[in-house]
């Protein structure tokens, strides 16, 4: 079997808050192939953005091994990881299409080319003709495109997103799911989703990871087998329901 | 388009004409309280006696609008570059911040007014002493919101940098100095107001020009007329530093990002 893109074996962290040891992670194990949209599912304070903020190369880890990249698919941390957060923290003081740039312009990238990468990524994200304006213009759903669009501008191999759609309305949130596998199949990443939505989760995800708190542990990792691309209609399906079933009953929640 | 409901937005025009129009009211009800009150002179004068002070060449009111102006403008002028740029430092050496806040803060209880005669005996009557006074008042609004606006970066912003490998200079420029923008005008703004009475105090406690100068001359012959028309004089100086620092921030902060 080939290598695959991401492996992560044994990877434990702990934090010290007043002198009291708290497991944020214990021991989480999973390989992500190249080209998956993998969900991170898991209530809050299972270790999921810690997680993903040691993926990120943001946090240490205490044991375990993480490696990113492969013979086939190598990978430089500096360029290929692209971020998105609950918050669309985009910069106030510049347009949109500015907002996008911004990775491009700490990375060096040369600039036209990567204005006119921004205008079809804007495009891609159901934002052509917003360039211009600034973030206040928007709502927060189109802002979260817009943090999409950032994301990927320097066309980095790994898109790391945080509870995207958190924030928004539950009528937005399902449209932007939509909207996200409509970016992942076109711009053809690996996706590494975060979040506390269980029925999100299986819809988005290739394969779905439960993360359990208190202790914080990984407890399940399964391949989703539905039909793609997927659409709202196989939320009615039964194979849709066993598989949110099943999380809901690792979470102890039936 | 039902626009029954909609709140009332006046134009641009409109906001300008309004403003216009409340200043001349307060004008016409000055002129009326005065004349139909049997108001003497001595207490208040007509606006019309007011502005006829200003044919007296004996109060040399250019020169001493001059000497205020540059005493108002001056201690603001330094007070943005001082205090900006030690908020800077600060931002960039946290243990500086950490050795000089509290110090700082200290100070800031200080009643600069007090200072005053201090002042005079390090610099002598003259414009030196009303600078330092104008400067010493409205330093610390400008360090403190400063150093609050370059201290307030998402952490998260930070870690999307971060993950870039982004330099501190590139977080800085990008991200740090326009967002402590709208916070640094907040501060200008608030100084903008104290700079004035700043200059004035100093200019009461001992000086030898300008209009602070000049009402503790016309007061001791009862000259209320110059008295109100170096008020107003001051006042003017004071809303173009105002109107200044506001026209600036339009030009540098977006709408939305200004902080009222």
């Amino acid at each position: 079997m080939a290598e695959s893109f991401i492996h992560i074996e044994r990877i434990s962290k702990s934090y010290r808050t007043r002198g009291q040891e708290f497991l944020a992670i214990s021991e989480a194990t999973f390989d992500v192939e190249e080209g998956e949209l993998v969900s991170l599912v898991g209530p809050s304070g299972c270790g999921k953005t810690t997680l993903l903020k040691i993926i990120a190369g943001l946090h240490p880890f205490d044991s375990g091994e993480l490696r990113i990249g492969s013979a086939a698919v190598p990978f430089d941390p500096s360029r290929d990881i692209g971020m998105v957060f609950q918050q669309p923290l985009l910069l106030k003081w510049r347009r949109v299409l500015d907002n996008v740039l911004l990775p491009a312009e700490i990375l060096g990238l040369p600039m036209a080319e990567s204005r006119a990468r921004a205008r079809d990524l804007l495009a891609l994200v159901g934002l052509k003709g917003s360039e211009d304006k600034y973030p206040y213009e928007l709502s927060g759903g189109m802002q979260q495109r817009a943090a999409i669009a950032r994301a990927l501008i320097h066309d980095p191999k790994l898109i790391l997103m945080d509870e995207p759609f958190g924030a928004l309305d539950a009528l937005t949130r399902e449209k932007m799911n939509l909207e996200l596998l409509h970016i992942w199949r076109e711009a053809r990443k690996t996706i590494l989703f975060v979040t506390h939505g269980i029925s999100e989760a299986v819809f988005l995800g290739t394969r779905v990871i439960v993360f359990t708190a208190g202790p914080a542990r990984m407890a399940d990792n399964f391949q989703v087998e539905l039909p793609s691309p997927r659409t709202l209609d196989i939320k009615t399906q039964e194979a849709f329901g066993q598989y949110t079933r099943r999380i809901y009953h690792l979470l102890g929640m039936e | 388009m039902d626009s029954t409901r909609q709140p009332w937005n006046p134009g641009t025009v409109n906001r300008y004409a309004a403003a216009v129009i409340s200043h001349l009211l307060l004008i016409v009800a000055w002129q009326l309280f005065v004349v139909l009150g049997h108001v003497p002179q001595f207490v208040m004068p007509t606006p019309l006696a007011t502005l006829k002070s200003l044919a007296v060449p004996n109060y040399r009111w250019f020169d001493n609008s001059m000497a205020t102006a540059v005493e108002i403008f001056g201690g603001y002028f330094l007070a943005v570059v001082l205090g900006v740029g030690i908020a800077l430092l600060f931002s960039w050496w946290r243990w500086l911040e950490v050795l000089v806040m509290p110090l700082l803060v200290s100070l800031n209880m200080v009643p600069k007014v007090a200072l005053g005669p201090l002042f005079i005996v390090w610099f002598a009557y003259g414009l030196g002493p009303n600078i330092l006074m104008a400067f010493a008042i409205c330093f610390f609004p400008i360090v403190l919101t400063t150093a609050r606006g370059l201290s307030e970066v998402e952490p998260d912003l930070l870690d999307l940098v971060r993950t870039l490998k982004g330099s501190r200079l590139q977080i800085f420029t990008k991200i740090q100095l326009p967002g402590a923008l709208p916070y640094i005008f907040s501060g200008m703004k608030v100084a903008a107001i104290l700079a004035v009475a700043g200059a004035i105090v100093g200019e009461f406690l001992g000086s030898d020009k300008g209009l602070g100068y000049l009402m503790l001359q016309v007061q001791v012959t009862l000259d209320t007329p110059a008295m109100f028309m170096a008020v107003i004089l001051i006042t003017v100086i004071g809303v173009v530093l105002y109107g200044m620092v506001l026209g600036l921030e339009r030009v540098l902060v977006v709408r939305d990002a200004r902080i009222r």
